[in-house]
């Protein structure tokens, strides 16, 4: 067995206490440590890529146990490229943390940052259920430390609120899995969708209260109106490179809902049949909407991009709940641009707060470095917004077309256009009022400007620019493998048999199952 | 022993989610913990409820308990209870930080305030 695919868990796992225990007076050995981590994890995330991308599932039974009686860790195309995506958005957030020096604002950043990289890695390789819930809840700890990192009283209140409304969603997590053990016996995925296949049409009231308990705990991580109320405030008030790498926690929900609801509740599944055209495709329809004119209506910076980022997930749930290959696929390109640009427009929200006062949207002396922001602001609210030339257009007619034949294209196509339209404009408004209308403020001559951000902040954001212009280009290439890894997704039969047919420690051939 | 339990689950989220619609901390931090009872007496109860009968195989025995469910609980009961701990003292904090105690959104004036520092 191959041990490869469990050390992007491990290694943060070791990193953090680490941290704490050998490196808590030295900021510098904690920066060397940390960067080097994530250097690793690229480096043995891009290997897991690799090796998943003609198609191998690889699988890793946790104490050699066989499914289902011991964990498992899957790593199929899905899940390493997730894992990749992730450790990509955490080099540029950690670049951007020492360089704007968010770490040394207050205790343990570095600590809390890799324990929330081993819980977002492990919720995307588990292949199991309350072990998806154990990893949820161990990045949900560390970023609850993380949001609350340097203090203050407005961040301590946002993280009231982030930190119930999430304790809220592991309880309905945990009674989701009750009624799901209780009526099939089994946790693991595969054996799940098994199991599942096998419930008889008389005792399904279980199994469907189940399934749309589930839906409800992802949408909550995805921020899916009417369950989005706990994003605004948090990532807004969540220090910069914090908001940043919360960019890829919505992206945990979406994923969870791609896995689940194409394994084991796929939407042939007479048990679970509308649960995504008749739900969640309107509530995707309804957060689009929200998210976009939350961009219009936004007075602070911060809450526009916060509110993006709900506009966006909208527009990824709209294109998973189309349910088809070419409706996951559309959505997994999504996913990627709306990570990148999501991250890179809170780290410029970050650049704009350090050379202004404040970030509401009135006009205000300009910034410190003030060209260079624009320019990136420029850059990244394209990409949100869509338009062309940049990832996210392409994103958006790749879900326009993968809708153009279902029942509901009207709906999809008059409600993305027009949403885009208000979104548009949103960052026009602010962009203008922020970075233009500041040329034109009176002040005093000899006030003392804040330091511009440091070189390493700016190479850290427009790393993340660079990125998105690298998928709007490989556009062609990164499709072609997200419709291969739909395809994968859609037809699930090697990843269940692979889990479950594997015998581990003390499985006899065909009873030890 | 099942209506029994079962009522109990009931009653404890009924009164768990009335009080986590409060608007103050200290309800809600009480509403949670409820829920969070309720939901290990549920998973408790996922494995199917019996009395007396052992969790691990032993010749001449014809009924189990599932023992998988009792892990299952202990880790969630671990991890609420963490959980609660770190709510209680980030509440604690906002709490002497502003000098109340409310969970909903502050309003604009207290974020142009905030701003302004």
């Amino acid at each position: 067995m191959n041990h490869w695919i469990i050390v992007p868990i491990i290694l943060p796992a070791i990193l953090a206490p680490f941290i704490v225990l050998a490196a808590r007076h030295h900021i510098g050995i904690q920066r060397a440590f940390s960067v080097a981590g994530v250097l690793a994890l690229i480096a043995i995330s891009t290997g897991l890529a690799w090796q998943a991308a003609d198609g191998t599932i690889t699988l890793y039974q946790t104490g050699d146990w066989a499914a289902p009686f011991g964990i498992v860790l899957v790593g199929d195309r899905l899940s390493t490229m997730m894992v990749l995506l992730t450790s990509v958005l955490a080099l540029f957030v950690l670049l951007y943390a020492i360089g704007s020096k968010w770490d040394e604002r207050g205790r343990h950043f570095h600590a809390l940052f890799q324990f929330q990289l081993m819980g977002i890695l492990g919720a995307f390789l588990t292949g199991d259920l309350f072990n998806l819930f154990v990893f949820f809840e161990v990045l949900l700890i560390a970023s609850y430390g993380l949001m609350i990192h340097s203090g203050g009283d407005q961040r301590l209140r946002a993280g009231v609120q982030y930190v119930l409304y999430n304790l809220l969603g592991s309880t309905l997590f945990l009674f989701a899995l009750g009624s799901i053990y209780a009526e099939t016996g089994t946790l693991n995925m595969a054996d799940l969708a098994v199991r599942v296949a096998e419930v008889g049409p008389e005792a399904t009231v279980g199994i469907r209260v189940a399934a749309v308990l589930l839906l409800m705990v992802f949408a909550i991580k995805a921020a899916l109106a009417p369950l989005h109320f706990w994003l605004p405030s948090s990532y807004s008030e969540a220090p910069g490179p914090v908001a940043a790498l919360f960019a890829i926690m919505t992206k945990v929900g979406a994923y969870a809902i791609i896995r689940v609801y194409t394994m084991i509740f796929h939407p042939e599944l007479e048990v679970t049949m509308g649960l995504h055209d008749a739900w969640l495709l309107p509530a995707a329809l309804v957060s689009l909407v929200i998210g976009m004119v939350g961009v219009l209506a936004a007075k602070h910076l911060d809450r526009l991009v916060a509110f993006s980022v709900i506009g966006s997930m909208g527009m990824v749930m709209v294109a998973i709940s189309l349910m088809s290959e070419a409706g996951i696929a559309a959505a997994l390109y999504y996913i990627i641009h709306s990570t990148l640009a999501a991250a890179a427009l809170f780290l410029i929200v970050d650049l704009v707060k350090t050379g202004r006062a404040g970030l509401t949207l009135v006009a205000a002396p300009p910034v410190s470095g003030a060209a260079l922001t624009a320019g990136l602001f420029f850059v990244a609210a394209i990409a949100m917004a869509g338009l062309p030339p940049l990832s996210g257009f392409v994103g958006k007619l790749l879900i326009l077309e993968a809708s153009f034949s279902t029942d509901m294209a009207v709906w999809v196509w008059a409600i993305i256009l027009s949403s885009s339209l208000i979104a548009v404009v949103g960052f026009a408004r602010a962009g203008s009022v922020v970075f233009w209308k500041g040329q034109s403020v009176e002040y005093e001559e000899d006030a003392v400007l804040p330091d511009a951000p440091s070189t390493l902040a700016y190479a850290a954001v427009g790393g993340l620019v660079a990125m998105l212009i690298a998928h709007t280009i490989f556009a062609g290439h990164m499709h072609d493998y997200m419709q291969v890894m739909a395809e994968q997704l859609f037809a699930p039969v090697d990843y269940i048999s692979t889990v479950v047919e594997t015998p581990g420690k003390m499985s006899t051939t065909k009873e030890g199952h | 022993m099942e209506l029994l339990v079962a009522t109990a689950i009931g009653i404890l989220t009924a009164g768990g989610i009335y009080l986590v619609l409060r608007l103050r901390t200290f309800p809600v931090i009480l509403g949670v913990s409820l829920l969070t009872y309720a939901v290990n007496v549920f998973l408790f109860a996922s494995g199917r409820l019996t009395i007396g009968a052992s969790p691990i195989l032993i010749d001449g025995v014809e009924t189990y308990t599932d023992p998988l469910p009792q892990a299952l609980v202990l880790t969630a009961i671990v991890i609420s209870f963490g959980m609660t701990a770190v709510v209680v003292m980030i509440a604690l904090g906002a709490y002497l930080g502003s000098n109340d105690d409310y969970v909903d959104d502050p309003d604009d004036a207290a974020l142009a305030a905030e701003d302004a520092k």
